[in-house]
Parts: C-alpha cells; sequence; structure tokens
C-alpha cells in the first residue's frame, strides 16, 4: 500500500526541486542593489504609518471556526458516499440515508442559527 | 502499477515542463483573447504575433532584482511562493491522460487533490501576512476566508461524484462515467447540480472573475502578492495559471468525461482494432485536452463577461446559495442512487 503513494513523493520532491530552482537561480541571477526606499514597505508612494501587523476584523476568525466545523462535516460524508453503494447492495441502503438525512439537517440547523445570528454578514 | 520508478520519474519530469509551457502559452493565450475581446491587438511585437512574449517575460523576471521589504519575515517570505509552486505542479499527477496513462493511481488520488488544494491556502496566507504590509495582509485575509469558504462546497460536489462512483480513486471515477454508452454516463448530466456548484467553486478556488477579490487591482494594489518582485512574483504568477489549468483539467476529469471519447463505445464497435492501441489513447489525450481547452477558455470568458462580486456578496453566495445547494445536491444523487442503483 505505501508503494502507492511512491509515486506522489517523487512528484512532490520534483515539484519542490523546480520551486527551489526558480528562487536560487533568481537569487544568483539577479542584480542586488538595496536601498532604503526600494526595501520599505509599499504604501502608493507614502511613508509607511506603523505595521501591518494590527488587529484585524473578527469576522476572519468567525469564517474560519465556522469552516472547522463544516469541514470536517464533508470529512465525514466521504467514508459515506464511498460505501454507500456497498450498503444498497447488502440491503440497509435506505436506513444509512435516513442517518444520514438527519446528521446534514443537524447541521444545517447550525447553519440557519449562524446566518441568523449575523455570524456571516460582510457588510 | 509494474511501471518501473525511473521510468515514472521520467513521466513526471515530462508532465512538469508540459504544465510550465501550457502556463506560458497560457498566459499568451489570456492575454490574446482578452484583448481581441476588447477590441484591441494585445502582444505582438516579440516572435510571431507575439507567440514569445510570455518567454520572454520568463527571462526578464528571472534578471530582475529580487527585492524583499525590510520590515517583511525573509523565511515566510520566500517559502509562501515555494508552496504555490508545489502544490500546483503536484496536482496534476493525479490526472489521468489517458486510459492507464496516470503518473499516481491509488484508491484516494480525489482525497489527495483536495487535501493539496487546500494547502494553497496557507500559501497565500502565508505571503500575505510575512510581507508586512497593509496591501498584502488584507488580500492575503481575504483570499484565504474565500477560498475556505468554496472549499465546502467544492468538497460536497465532489462527495456527490464520489457517490455515483462508489470509489475515491480518480481513474475509478471516469471509468465509471462510461456507463450508459455515448456521452450520457458523463457527471455532468447525472449531476448537473454538482457540476455547476463545482465550476463555480473551481472559479473562486484559482482566484479567476469574478472571484478575484484577493488581487482587486483597484482597492487592494496586487493583493496578497503587493510585496513581491522578480521571479517570486513569476513563481506566484506561474502557480496561479498552473492552477487555472488544472482547474479545468479537474473540472473536465471529474464532470465531463476525462479522457473519455464522446461515443467511445460506438467508436470503438466501429473500428475494433482501436480498441487497447497507442491511437485510442493519444485520441483520448487529445481529447481531454481539447475539453480542457473549453474550460480554459470558458474561464476567460466569464473574466470578461462578470463584474467582480463585492465581498459580502462573495461570502453571501458562499454560505447561502452555494453551501446550502451542494448539501442538498449530495441528498439528491444519494437518493437517485438509491432508486437507480439499488
Amino acid at each position: 500500500m505505501p508503494a502507492d503513494f511512491v509515486p506522489l513523493l517523487l512528484m512532490l520532491v520534483l515539484a519542490t526541486g523546480l520551486a527551489l530552482t526558480l528562487l536560487l537561480a533568481a537569487r544568483w541571477l539577479g542584480p542586488r542593489r538595496a536601498n532604503p526606499v526600494k526595501v520599505s514597505t509599499y504604501e502608493s508612494g507614502m511613508d509607511p504609518i506603523g505595521t501591518a501587523r494590527q488587529r484585524y476584523s473578527v469576522k476572519f476568525y468567525l469564517v474560519a471556526m465556522i469552516f472547522i466545523i463544516f469541514d470536517v462535516e464533508v470529512v465525514f460524508l466521504y467514508p459515506w458516499a464511498v460505501s454507500f453503494q456497498e450498503f444498497l447492495a447488502a440491503g440497509s441502503g435506505v436506513g444509512v440515508l435516513v442517518v444520514v438525512t438527519i446528521f446534514i439537517l443537524v447541521l444545517a440547523v447550525g447553519l440557519l442559527y449562524d446566518i441568523k445570528k449575523g455570524g456571516l454578514e460582510f457588510d | 502499477m509494474d511501471v518501473p520508478l525511473w521510468l515514472l520519474a521520467i513521466i513526471a519530469f515530462g508532465v512538469i515542463n508540459f504544465m510550465l509551457i501550457s502556463a506560458s502559452v497560457l498566459v499568451y493565450a489570456e492575454r490574446k483573447v482578452s484583448a481581441y475581446m476588447q477590441n484591441r491587438p494585445g502582444p505582438n511585437r516579440v516572435g510571431p504575433a507575439g507567440f514569445l512574449q510570455p518567454f520572454a517575460d520568463v527571462f526578464k523576471l528571472m534578471f530582475k532584482e529580487d527585492v524583499a521589504p525590510r520590515a517583511a519575515s525573509p523565511f515566510v517570505h520566500s517559502l509562501a511562493p515555494v508552496i504555490m509552486v508545489v502544490i500546483a505542479m503536484t496536482v496534476p499527477a493525479m490526472i489521468p491522460f489517458a486510459r492507464g496513462v496516470v503518473i499516481v493511481d491509488n484508491s484516494v488520488t480525489v482525497l489527495i487533490i483536495l487535501a493539496l488544494t487546500s494547502v494553497s491556502v496557507y500559501g497565500v496566507t502565508m505571503a500575505g501576512w510575512s510581507s508586512n504590509s497593509k496591501f498584502s495582509l488584507l488580500g492575503g485575509l481575504r483570499s484565504s476566508a474565500q477560498m475556505i469558504s468554496y472549499e465546502l462546497s467544492m468538497g460536497l460536489a465532489v462527495a456527490s461524484v464520489v457517490l455515483l462512483a462508489g470509489s475515491l480513486s480518480v481513474v475509478e471515477i471516469v471509468e465509471d462515467q462510461s456507463v450508459g454508452g455515448a456521452v450520457l454516463g458523463w457527471n455532468v448530466f447525472r449531476n448537473p447540480l454538482g457540476a455547476l456548484i463545482f465550476v463555480i467553486t473551481a472559479f473562486a478556488e484559482t482566484n479567476r472573475a469574478p472571484f478575484d477579490l484577493p488581487e482587486a487591482e483597484q482597492e487592494l494594489v496586487g493583493g496578497y502578492h503587493t510585496e513581491y518582485s522578480g521571479m517570486k512574483f513569476g513563481m506566484f504568477f506561474l502557480a496561479e495559471y498552473v492552477n487555472w489549468f488544472v482547474a479545468s483539467f479537474v473540472i473536465v476529469t471529474l464532470f465531463f468525461g476525462g479522457y473519455l471519447l464522446p461515443f467511445e463505445p460506438q467508436i470503438l464497435a466501429a473500428y475494433p482494432g482501436l480498441e487497447g492501441s497507442v491511437g485510442l489513447g493519444l485520441l483520448q489525450a487529445l481529447c481531454l485536452l481539447v475539453k480542457v481547452g473549453f474550460f480554459v477558455f470558458l474561464f476567460l470568458w466569464v473574466r470578461w463577461t462578470l463584474p467582480r462580486f463585492k465581498y459580502n456578496q462573495l461570502m453571501e453566495i458562499g454560505w447561502k446559495v452555494m453551501l446550502p445547494a451542494a448539501l442538498v445536491n449530495v441528498l439528491l444523487i444519494a437518493i437517485a442512487v438509491a432508486v437507480f442503483m439499488g
């Protein structure tokens, strides 16, 4: 079984090689003449005001948290999706479908709650 | 799976080079098609009809100075473009180019594709954060929020395909679409809502118009790659175009029959000698490329047809339309599978 993943590793190694080659070639080929203006942060030509390490909208964290919940849901659905036809062949398909429908409904209620609470408003 | 490793390495090397050259051709195609859509000539100086323009641009980027802002975190700043390129270049390994011609073939290739595409969110976020520039940070945040929002619907659309095929292997999903003869087995006909959702989420995941908010030039300068220059910017550029190309490949593979020829059973019945020959493989690869070409064009077509969404509209579509629709679609497909295959 691990042998099936060797080609993937191979591809990852080749792709990393390409990326590092590009990075190092650019470093080697390009000129290096830094000056204070050149290496200052871009802010439409003005002198940068403060740093960018500031607080930003909490909405992004909310979206990330809701994403985690629903992503786990999707992951839970995959084993069911793969084996659903086998359940059907074994005659327990309808029961499994009902269970999955309840599972999806529970999460749909969660999504509805979040929408009603305004957790996804970006105005 | 009895292909020797050195041969696989050569094929993988070939695929990476194919992707590199395709990216250059796509840059040219995008500029030329966009130009014609706007009634202007587009690039026409370097080489015949400007065809060598992107190659010239690559050399220009190579010899440019790599300027990183003093305030940036140097390691993460360099790591982000590497992640983007590695992810973009690895996904094509899971795409079958003709029957039996695929680099990675195991039972979970669909999961690997989804896993890799979600890692590219890290590249964007790291690029945005490490640059220590306000434009980059905003672009990176917007982009990561957008990508994770649409990833859910994408995952659910793929789950509906998995339901139909009963397998997580890309090769088996493609072969599963040969049922029903002609073209009716293609998932776009069996699972039209899923196909629509997947195509829309593919636009959002690749940050192409009308979902190109992360790099909305008018408001965010360049989004997460504002502070990148020279070849590091070139790597983001390369990854973006390869992602566009690969997204078209994935759309075709999961929903439009992949390498399957339209009317393949009929063609094979008419020309029995074709079965299992190299000619059939070439035809399949050609067919795949034609289908991919259509979707590549669709990306451009949409880009010059639809205006960009506002950010709140984007999130609203993602969470209040796409996600419920994808959930309903999974249940509908499950019921259909139970009725027609049970």
